[in-house]
């Protein structure tokens, strides 16, 4: 569906997305998680066809996004960052006026329309202003309108960044439901939870590059243990105990209020620790989640 | 859900500009008070300046015939209310649209492409005005300020003015970067407004280079043009001003493209 | 914050909401350096609409269009030229249109785009003192505007006596003030913009054309000369126009005050009011 070799993406002197090759196969939800400023909806906004490619090559439904622009748009589903609805329209018309710039006629348009009304659960604002949606609403309708169309390929930019839990879960219900019909999805996301969720296969962009590629289980295993030790002790104690104990994980990382210790037995850890006569206060053991690939990846400091 | 099977075609321009209409008609459907005064302003100016003035005035001349001051100054209102008309559209709206609403970013996630929509905006722009232009050609017939038959050709022009005007200020609006930017153009439509031989005769600037500056500036072309229609006394002029107006509406409309492209397609 | 309680709120500016108990004078007081912050912010834009364009509708009307009438002080109102009979009246209609402008878009953008009411009135501030500093603002505006005019226009040589033209200011000021707390009070109340585009065009057009600006309402015949004559506007245009003159009726002075200064003191109230209702919800 998506094939990119060595894509780049400049601003003036400035190079967004520093060459990456991705490979996105039909009916596969695939992720780009990333910090902010990693690149990712500028590589986005080159795949949905509305920013011109920079350098290497891309090529999106077996086209050219250069010369087939509209053809290629004519089968995307776009949800953009931030939500691009009009607000002069209703919030029926936004999804019937969208569905018309397609080029659907009329009647499959209203049809659609008041399917996909029910499908974001706001078919009692069919008639409301975009104003007076709640955020999660706005967002629904954005997804839902990015349907209308029935595309093979949705792009889904962030969807779920500054929703409540409750609607982020059903947004995430919808989106399972959307891959069940066999809609290949993109996903951009720098949420764990979210990517663990719903990617089949993902990669990590810092800073214009891809730094990891695989399903989030291959992940964690090439880049973290199975297990992580995290151990409490008093402040400011992190530093100079640390080194007493590099030995008994892969790796240490010292955190203001704890120690974390990357080991694939993380119980052993604990007791070699009291074994050597130190008393945490708190100790915690669990499994390495994707959090811990990603912090490896693109570090704690903040990127912008 | 019912499938869609095949994918349509992108829109012909003449299907993307129907539907960027409708979009339009939906949105003004609802403010049909906005609509309807809008007509009302160069009627309440007519009035005023036109009749209220007017009996301060006895006659203009206007190439050597003597003509009552309400029909001098009735086509300057239609030529000036096309003008004010097409400038707010395609500059306040225009900006708001697509700094505040992005709205012309979501309709790039569609078919459509930038000239879909600088061709959509300005063909909307041309029908609102051209409702008006004729509501106010009425008034004007109906108060018997038309001379001849000719004035039938003001709603063309009125809607050829509308038409340069509004590519070339969509054009502008395309380098604006706040609404600072817009006391700019209050600078120039109020000058263009007052001194286009609007309210008084082109003699009033002397026989000068000024008077031929302001020969040479759109919107006096226009008004000109409208003038000569609607009291019936055309000259060669009139020729002059429809070929300046056409060149001016297609440069300005071939740099909005190159101007859309650059700043939404980034 | 030292704030006595109680006590010191008289009748007049009995408390909508508790006001904590700033004087209103303190209320005000408060709110100089955040007007200060705008005003530098905006006096650029200012300088184009509030100045750029009188001048020029002075040029147009006054000097070009008025070089083909003439100067019958008996078809003027007194003036002896349509410069002179024109320029009063525009500086009139000019105040009302500043107050009107900044009226309505600042008024809807601090409910309803930007919430500057709302974060104001999170501190010891009340309705009431909100009220005041933007009408204060509003005729601060207006004020320098026309005063900056009427010396600009003083070299063409349309004034007869010295004291008429500072008169005159002080009625185009209270054109200013009528006009902006009365839309004030209909801004506080409007959901949505599209309300100001029926003001511009249904209102403040129709009373800068009509109210004695640019002609004599007698012109209007005697039915709309009548309807003239209620018009705020033409209340503000007579006034400006007998100082500039110099031709003063001093019972139509007072006609004209009380009736300028009565929409004043009406319009505040309603802002006060429906402002309070309007940040309530
Ligand atoms: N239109 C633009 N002009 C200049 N710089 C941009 C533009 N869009 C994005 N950038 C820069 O490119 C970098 C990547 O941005 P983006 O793709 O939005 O990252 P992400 O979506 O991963 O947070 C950021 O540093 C951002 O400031
Ligand atoms: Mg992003």
């Amino acid at each position: 569906m998506i094939s990119a070799r060595g894509l780049r993406k400049s601003f003036g002197d400035f190079e967004a997305v520093k060459g990456i090759d991705v490979e996105v196969r039909k009916g596969e939800a695939f992720g780009f998680l990333g910090p902010n400023g990693a690149g990712k909806s500028s590589t986005m906004r080159m795949i949905a066809s509305v920013s011109p490619v920079s350098g290497g090559e891309l090529r999106i439904l077996g086209m050219d996004p250069a010369t087939d622009g509209p053809a290629i748009r004519g089968r995307l589903g776009v949800c953009p960052q931030e939500d691009t609805l009009d607000n002069e329209l209703n919030v029926f018309d936004n999804l019937y006026i969208y569905g018309r710039y397609f080029g659907i006629d009329r009647a499959t348009c209203r049809e659609r329309a008041q399917e996909l009304l029910e499908f974001a659960q706001i078919t009692e604002k069919a008639k409301a202003k975009v104003e007076d949606l709640s955020g999660g609403m706005k967002r629904r309708l954005t997804i839902a309108r990015s349907l209308i169309n029935n595309p093979d390929l949705l792009l889904l930019d962030e969807p779920t960044t500054g929703l409540d839990p409750q609607a982020r879960h059903v947004l995430w219900d919808q989106l399972f439901r959307l891959k069940q019909a066999g809609v290949t999805l993109v996903i951009t996301t720098h949420y764990m939870d979210e990517a663990e969720q719903l990617c089949d296969r993902l990669v990590v962009m810092d800073k214009g590059r891809i730094a990891a590629e695989g399903s989030p289980r291959e992940l964690i295993d090439a880049h973290s243990t199975r297990e992580v030790a995290e151990l409490r002790f008093g402040v400011g104690e992190h530093e100079a105990l640390a080194e007493k104990i590099e030995d008994l994980g892969e790796r240490v990382e010292v955190l203001p209020d704890r120690l974390l210790v990357y080991s694939d037995h993380g119980e052993d850890v604990v007791t070699a620790v009291l074994d050597r006569g130190l008393h945490p206060i708190a100790t915690l053991v669990r499994r390495s989640t994707l959090e811990d690939v990603f912090l490896r990846l693109t570090g704690r400091s903040l990127a912008d | 859900m019912a499938l869609i099977q095949e994918i349509p075609a992108p829109l012909t321009p003449a299907a993307a500009t129907k539907v960027l209409v409708l979009r339009n008609y939906v949105v003004y459907k609802d403010a049909w008070k906005l609509f309807i005064t809008g007509f009302l302003e160069p009627v309440f100016y007519l009035f005023s300046i036109g009749i209220g003035v007017g009996q301060l005035i006895d006659t203009f001349e206007f190439h050597g015939e003597a003509i009552p001051y309400a029909e001098f100054v009735a086509p300057a209102m239609l030529a000036t209310s096309a003008f004010n008309g097409a400038l707010l559209d395609s500059t306040y709206n225009v900006f708001f649209k697509m700094k505040y609403e992005k709205l012309y970013d979501q309709m790039l996630a569609t078919p459509l492409t930038t000239g879909d929509i600088a061709r959509g905006e300005i063909t909307w722009g041309l029908m609102r005005g051209s409702v008006y232009s004729a509501a106010f050609l009425v008034v004007m017939a109906l108060m018997g300020l038309t001379q001849s038959w000719w004035a039938v050709l003001a709603l063309p022009a009125a809607v050829l003015i509308a038409f340069a005007f509004s590519a070339v200020c969509m054009a502008v609006t395309t380098w604006m970067t706040s609404w600072q930017d817009f006391d700019k153009i209050t600078l120039a439509q109020m000058p263009l407004f007052l001194f286009s031989a609007t309210f008084f005769p082109i003699e009033a600037f002397g026989d000068g280079v000024l008077r031929w500056v302001v020969e040479a500036t759109p919107l006096y072309r226009g008004v000109v043009l409208c003038r000569e229609l609607t009291t019936g006394v055309i000259t060669w002029e009139s020729a002059i001003s429809v070929v300046y107006l056409v060149v001016m509406g297609a440069i300005g409309l071939f740099v909005v493209r190159r101007r859309l492209d650059k700043l939404l397609l980034t | 914050m030292a704030t006595e309680t109680g006590a010191d709120t008289s009748p007049t500016t009995r408390p909508l909401r508790p006001t904590g108990s700033l004087s209103a004078w303190e209320g005000m007081a408060r709110q100089y350096d955040y007007w200060l912050t705008v005003l530098k912010r905006t006096w650029r834009g200012g300088v184009v609409s509030s100045f750029l364009t009188p001048l020029l509708y002075v040029v147009a009307m006054g000097v070009l269009l008025g070089g083909f009438i003439e100067g019958d002080p008996d078809r003027l109102e007194g003036a002896t030229s349509y410069l002179a009979f024109v320029v009063p009246g525009l500086v009139a209609s000019h105040a009302m249109t500043i107050a009107v402008s900044e009226s309505t878009y600042p008024v809807m953008g601090a409910i309803k785009w930007h919430r500057t009411f709302y974060a104001q009135l999170a501190t010891p501030l009340a309705v009431r003192d909100l009220v005041n500093a933007f009408v204060g603002f509003v005729m601060f505006r207006v004020a320098s505007a026309c005063a900056v005019f009427m010396l600009v226009i003083a070299p063409f040589g349309v004034f007869t006596t010295w004291w008429g033209p500072i008169l005159a200011w002080l009625s185009q000021v209270l054109v200013g003030f009528a006009f902006a707390t009365l839309v004030f009070a209909y801004s506080a109340r409007l959901k949505s913009e599209e309300g100001f585009g029926l003001l511009f065009r249904l209102g403040v057009i129709p009373l800068t054309l009509f109210s004695g600006a640019f002609f004599p309402i007698s012109n209007l015949g005697p039915v709309l000369e009548w309807i003239a004559r209620l018009t705020p506007l033409w209340h503000g245009v007579s006034l400006s126009r007998m100082f500039c003159v110099g031709q003063v009726d001093w019972s139509l002075v007072a006609l004209h005050v009380v009736v300028l200064v009565t929409l004043t003191v009406v319009g505040w109230f309603l802002a006060v009011r429906n402002l309070d209702r309007r940040l309530e919800v």
